[in-house]
């Protein structure tokens, strides 16, 4: 008997608290932001394929609505489709499409205010201002969405996913198309970011800043308008991930300005115009990346310090290290340089001259960036082989102490 | 006219020094592609023996060649025959010699280990330049009254081509740098068959540089189809110019 009674309140227990509320024609409601208003904590929506044109819809419940056969949202170029605001919240399966714009608010097709606990999954999101933006809110998962815009300007698009003021989010498995930057980070801490692929966007695949201890592994960001930017942050490790592609006047593989106490491993720049450009950066560790067919594999400026390059290889790159003065306070070694024509008498493996990883051309391009038409003339190289012997314009100093023969195993 | 390129041709083929040049550049590139673990690499080699001593073997050759044959041409011309004929003729077989080494030497060891965008850049830009020189070179010979004289103006244009006009487009680009010179520089770089080969190639070796501060420019002008035509273009003014001089001055010369 106290069984039973105890089995019946557990039946009723899970009929009032986890119902699964459906959505669709000819379901129990047909409409998302009824069933929203009806639902109670706990509760599952789950949403039937179909198009729902609802204007924006608010949760703030502790529900998860779950798309079957990739329901479509439309928001009609107008408005924002879900904002999102409390905690234990999923979101998955759906499809949203056409959300609006505005010039004064950041109109988003997934909006996440206030949140704890945010799992948005497997959704799709298709010409949106903002895709997905988040603000203000804890452990928020991000995981196999597929974004696409329709790219205009820098100005009438937002970014692809949007983080401002947030910590311990995981944001993975994301593709990110045609938005303004890929992934946007402003003030988001302890965050973990791998395997997404940001292709196209107008601005940068990966932008952040004042983002302190982030990870970042296994990611692609190619042929974007100006590469990666990442910027005033601190403790930020990159790992095996792929710049690639990214051409232009001021595109960089990644640009680091004004990053300290972070590491670069096992990264690979492929033909990107820069691969690093480095501006007032201090105690990075850059190794085991490989630099291969970039114009510049990298740009040191003269205001970064501490920075200790080792065990990367650097092949097929029009120049391999630029700089902009004579100061130097970074240190190169055990650097693999195909241009390195140094012997090795003692068959170490390591070159016993110096290696001069700043050609004397680059430093007359950085001056003249029209002078870039005679590169690879037979004049260049004799000056360039002139300077090698007599180092007048190139730092004397940047050098790479312990070059090696053959290139690393990574 | 084709009878006569044939004997010029089989003359050259006697004297043994173009089979010589055939297997040193064969013998070159392959052993760069042997040496060098990426091809890249190699590739920057042979765009070095392109543009320095495809030029240079071009003139020297032709040179050589035409005071050489100075008597058969004289010979020829008692015959009931047009200078202008006898001259094209000669230069055809020569250019014939000249562009069959070059593919042999180079083409053959390029299709083999890098048949890229950058390889046939650089097959195209060679090509280019063994008929340009050869046709400069007979502008010289024709232009010089012996045999020392013509070498040393050819090597003076070598040189000149080679080495001092890039130093005089540097030496502007450094005087002039508060002005805009893009277009400049694109006028600069047609006044030099070697720059225009050059950068031809670099558009393909490069690009990645290229496509920063200025470099977008060239990019997208050489890199067009406009651009295209206007590289063979150029080529081909600097290959006919000189040889419609060189055949002008050769009709009216006493011999």
């Amino acid at each position: 008997m106290r069984f039973l009674f105890f089995a019946f309140t557990i039946a009723l227990i899970t009929d009032t608290y986890a119902r699964v509320i459906p959505v669709g024609t000819g379901k129990t409601f047909s409409s998302v932001k009824k069933a929203v208003e009806q639902a109670k904590d706990f509760d599952t929506i789950k949403v039937y394929n179909g198009t729902y044109k609802e204007g924006t819809i608010a949760i703030t419940k502790q529900i998860t609505v779950i798309g079957q056969d990739n329901p479509v949202l439309d928001g009609e170029n107008k408005y924002e489709i879900l904002v999102v605001s409390g905690k234990n919240i999923t979101i998955k399966g759906l499809y949203f499409r056409s959300s609006g714009y505005s010039s004064m608010n950041d109109f988003a097709s997934l909006k996440v205010v206030d949140c704890l606990n945010v799992t948005i999954e497997n959704n799709s999101i298709f010409n949106a201002y903002f895709a997905i933006h988040i603000s203000n809110s804890t452990g928020v998962t991000i995981r196999n969405n597929k974004i696409t815009g329709s790219p205009k300007s820098e100005q009438l698009t937002g970014n692809g996913i949007h983080l401002w003021k947030s910590g311990n989010a995981l944001i993975e498995n994301n593709t990110v198309y045609g938005h303004r930057d890929g992934i946007y980070f402003e003030f988001v801490t302890s965050s973990l970011i791998r395997n997404n692929w940001c292709e196209k966007n107008i601005r940068y695949g990966l932008h952040f800043m004042f983002s302190n201890d982030d990870s970042y592994h296994n990611n692609t960001f190619r042929d974007n308008g100006a590469g990666v930017a990442v910027m005033y942050s601190k403790r930020v490790v990159m790992e095996k991930n792929h710049f690639e592609k990214n051409w232009g006047p001021s595109a960089y593989g990644v640009l680091l300005k004004d990053i300290t106490d972070s590491r670069m491993i096992g990264n690979k720049f492929t033909k990107n115009t820069t691969g690093i450009h480095m501006e007032g950066s201090s105690r990075m560790d850059i190794e085991k990346n490989t630099f291969s067919a970039n114009g510049w594999a990298i740009k040191v400026q003269a205001s970064c310090d501490d920075n200790y390059f080792h065990h990367n290889n650097f092949t097929g790159n029009s120049f391999d290290v630029g700089t902009n003065g004579t100061m130097v306070l970074n240190k190169f070694e055990n650097n693999y340089w195909d241009k390195y024509d140094g012997y090795d008498i003692d068959k170490d493996g390591t070159g016993d001259v110096p290696y001069h990883p700043v050609s004397m051309y680059s430093v007359i391009t950085e001056q003249n960036p029209n002078a870039l038409i005679l590169l690879r003339s037979f004049t260049v190289q004799l000056l360039d082989k002139a300077e090698k012997a007599i180092p007048s314009l190139t730092p004397e100093n940047l050098i790479d102490t312990k070059p090696k023969m053959k290139p690393n195993k990574l | 006219m084709m009878k006569l390129s044939k004997y010029v041709l089989y003359d050259i083929l006697k004297n043994k020094i173009i089979i010589a040049y055939t297997l040193f550049l064969f013998i070159v590139s392959l052993s760069m592609f042997q040496m060098e673990d990426n091809s890249s690499k190699a590739m920057l080699s042979l765009l070095n023996i392109v543009l320095i001593v495809l030029p240079l073997v071009s003139l020297i050759f032709t040179t050589i060649h035409y005071y050489n044959s100075y008597e058969f041409i004289e010979l020829m011309s008692s015959q009931p025959m047009s200078r202008t004929k006898i001259i094209l003729s000669e230069y055809a077989g020569v250019s014939i010699s000249l562009l069959s080494a070059f593919w042999v030497g180079v083409g053959l060891p390029v299709l083999l280990f890098a048949a890229d965008d950058t390889g046939f850049a650089l097959l195209f830009s060679g090509t280019c330049l063994s008929l340009v020189f050869t046709s400069i070179a007979f502008f010289a010979s024709v232009l010089a009254r012996d045999k020392a004289r013509g070498i040393g103006l050819c090597l003076l244009l070598w040189f000149y081509f080679a080495l001092i006009y890039d130093g005089i487009v540097l030496l502007i680009l450094f005087t002039f740098s508060d002005y805009p010179l893009e277009k400049l520089t694109l006028l600069l770089t047609a006044l030099n068959p070697i720059d225009l080969g050059r950068i031809f190639i670099m558009l393909k070796m490069d690009i990645s540089a290229l496509m920063g501060y200025t470099g977008a420019l060239y990019k997208d002008f050489f890199g067009s189809s406009t651009g295209v035509l206007f590289t063979t273009g150029i080529m081909l003014i600097w290959i006919t110019l000189p040889l419609w001089l060189a055949e002008r001055r050769f009709k009216k010369k006493d011999l």
